[in-house]
């Protein structure tokens, strides 16, 4: 250190420069691209591992078959039709069974969240009955609405109805005082308070019940073409099962997977079409 | 004792209710006169029941005991809009469905529902975000919906709660600026509370100075500063200085007071 700099030290204290030269950073990779692929290989990996293995024996193609056994079962299965067939039945019960449980829960539960006197004489009911596992109520299900479609319909319904009420209601309780105070300062009617409060107020908790309910139907879906059913992806899985034909059952799992995968997407956009004022806080 | 230019005769208004099995005293004998197309300012400390005498006169509360007289012109429009303390924008309904509200309320089609809507838009500078959705707009843009949401409803009364509370200086400035235009043109009998003495001075005709627990009119003081006002003139002249000084001497014992009352409890 020279005499000046030292001078120039005891006067001002220690000078500190903080200098930066060059130029931004740039990402050698794109980060999301790695991220993609990521998603897309561990996959295909696990895939190959399972064909290697059943090969080598290590895996037990009696109980777990191969990646390429069963690929080679579900091509004809698509192409008579078969598969098509038994997933549109399917379908077809999810979607009546769904809309027979959500559009009764979304109404009560609107009512429930909205006036108190109608939750109090309500809830004991639902808190009574929500716990019970709905395949338990199965047989009784299908002792008052016989073989038929109506059973299966029935049992998805209730599944759903729970799920979709509960969720709605709290959706509701959920909604700030001051909005259901600006309604009652305009004047809005009871029924205005449905469409203009309510409603629009529970939507992002009544799509959570909905998916909620999805998950259920799907469940519910193969414990119901379990019994008396001659159709069905999930009756696929029982047929399999009697079969011990176990490729079919893995197309029918894989199907079912689809099957849920499919209406999980279709609700994802249904949301962001009906609940536009929630999308960019996503 | 109805005298026919007067919009609200309070008699002996008093408002008791229980918090935890505790009998509080909200509001104690408010008498108190409106006049029709006055500007009145409400100040006090907190929870000196101003926001309960709002709520009563909006129909959202009742009160325990006394009389709350309001004259209707127009039985066709409706009594009292109040704009509400805090966030009450629907975030579920656009700029313009908000404002419109009351509209969809009353059965008005929706084109001409859109036509009022955006008339009122202009005037509070929000044309341009009619169709955009609350959670994308700032706190000032909010209140700004909220105050044509009360507005479109071109009530007899209009009830406004400390509407600018929670937003900054800048932002109040202009709304008072705001508010002052669009009120001047309508003059609707309005009340309106702050903590704001500031805000009180530009706004009022005349400005109300509550007690502290319970809540009681302590003072009345007239604004006779002429309209159409103009903030920034207003506020560097010499006669808002000494209102200013009026008011927070009044102000300022009932503020001591709850503070005291406070730290007791």
């Amino acid at each position: 250190m020279s005499l000046v700099e030292e001078t120039l030290q005891k006067q001002f204290g220690e000078i500190i420069v903080k200098e930066a030269k060059g130029e931004p950073k740039k990402a050698v990779f794109d980060k999301a691209l790695i991220l993609k692929v990521l998603a897309f290989l561990s996959p295909s990996l696990l895939l190959v591992l399972w064909e290697i293995f059943s090969r080598l024996g290590v895996v037990d193609i009696r109980l777990f078959s191969s990646p390429i056994m069963i690929f080679k079962t579900m091509v004809p299965m698509l192409y008579s039709g078969e598969l098509l067939y038994h997933t549109f039945i399917s379908a077809q019960r999810i979607v009546l069974g769904f809309l027979a449980g959500a559009v009764p829960g979304v109404i009560l539960g609107l009512s429930m969240g909205l006036f108190a006197p109608i939750r109090a004489s309500l809830m004991p009911m639902v808190s009574a009955t929500f716990p019970i596992p709905k395949l338990a109520i199965m047989p009784l299900i299908l002792i008052v609405f016989g073989l038929g479609e109506a059973s299966k319909i029935f049992t998805i319904a209730i599944g759903v109805f729970y799920l979709v009420l509960i969720n709605t209601m709290a959706g509701v309780l959920n909604i700030d005082d001051i909005y259901l105070d600006v309604a009652k300062n305009f004047g809005a009617s009871p029924f205005q308070f449905y469409t203009t409060v309510a409603f629009p107020g529970a939507l992002p908790m009544i799509f959570a019940g909905f998916k909620l309910g999805m998950g259920t139907a799907l469940l519910l879906i193969v414990a119901a073409e379990l019994s008396a059913a001659k159709a069905g992806v999930g009756w696929l899985v029982w047929r399999a099962y009697d079969m011990f034909d176990i490729e079919k059952m893995f197309v029918a799992l894989i199907t079912l997977a689809f099957l849920g995968y499919i209406f999980s997407y279709l609700l994802e956009i249904a949301e962001k079409v009906v609940i536009p004022w929630k999308n960019d806080r996503r | 004792m109805v005298n026919p230019t007067e919009a609200i005769n309070l008699e002996n208004l008093t408002k008791v209710f229980y918090a935890r099995k505790k009998k509080i005293v909200a509001l104690e004998n408010i008498d108190l006169s409106v006049r029709e197309g006055e500007f009145l300012c409400i100040v006090g400390p907190s929870g000196c029941g101003k926001t309960t005498l709002l709520r009563i006169l909006a129909g959202l509360e009742k009160q325990t005991w006394g009389k709350v007289i309001i004259r209707s012109k127009n039985p066709e429009k409706p009594l009292t809009s109040m704009v509400f303390q805090g966030e009450s924008v629907f975030p579920w309904m656009t700029v313009a469905e908000n404002v419109a509200y009351s509209l969809r309320i009353r059965g008005i089609p929706k084109n001409e529902r859109r036509e009022i809507a955006d008339h009122y838009l202009k005037l509070m500078g929000l044309d341009g975000f009619a169709d955009t959705f609350p959670h994308q707009l700032s706190g000032g843009m909010k209140q700004r919906i909220n105050v044509a949401r009360a507005f479109v409803s071109d009530p007899e009364i209009l009830l406004m709660d400390e509407p600018f509370g929670a937003l900054d200086e800048q932002n109040r400035l202009i709304l008072q600026q705001e508010l002052l235009k669009i009120w001047e043109g309508s003059e609707k009998t309005t009340l309106f509370i702050t903590h704001s003495i500031d805000e009180a001075l530009v706004l009022a005709d005349r400005i109300i100075i509550m007690t502290a627990h319970p809540g009681r009119v302590k003072a009345i003081v007239p604004i006779d500063i002429p309209r159409p006002r103009d903030i920034l003139s207003l506020r560097s002249s010499p006669q808002f200085g000494a209102l200013f000084q009026e008011i927070w001497r009044l102000l300022q014992e009932e503020v001591l007071k709850a503070q005291s009352m406070e730290l007791k409890n």
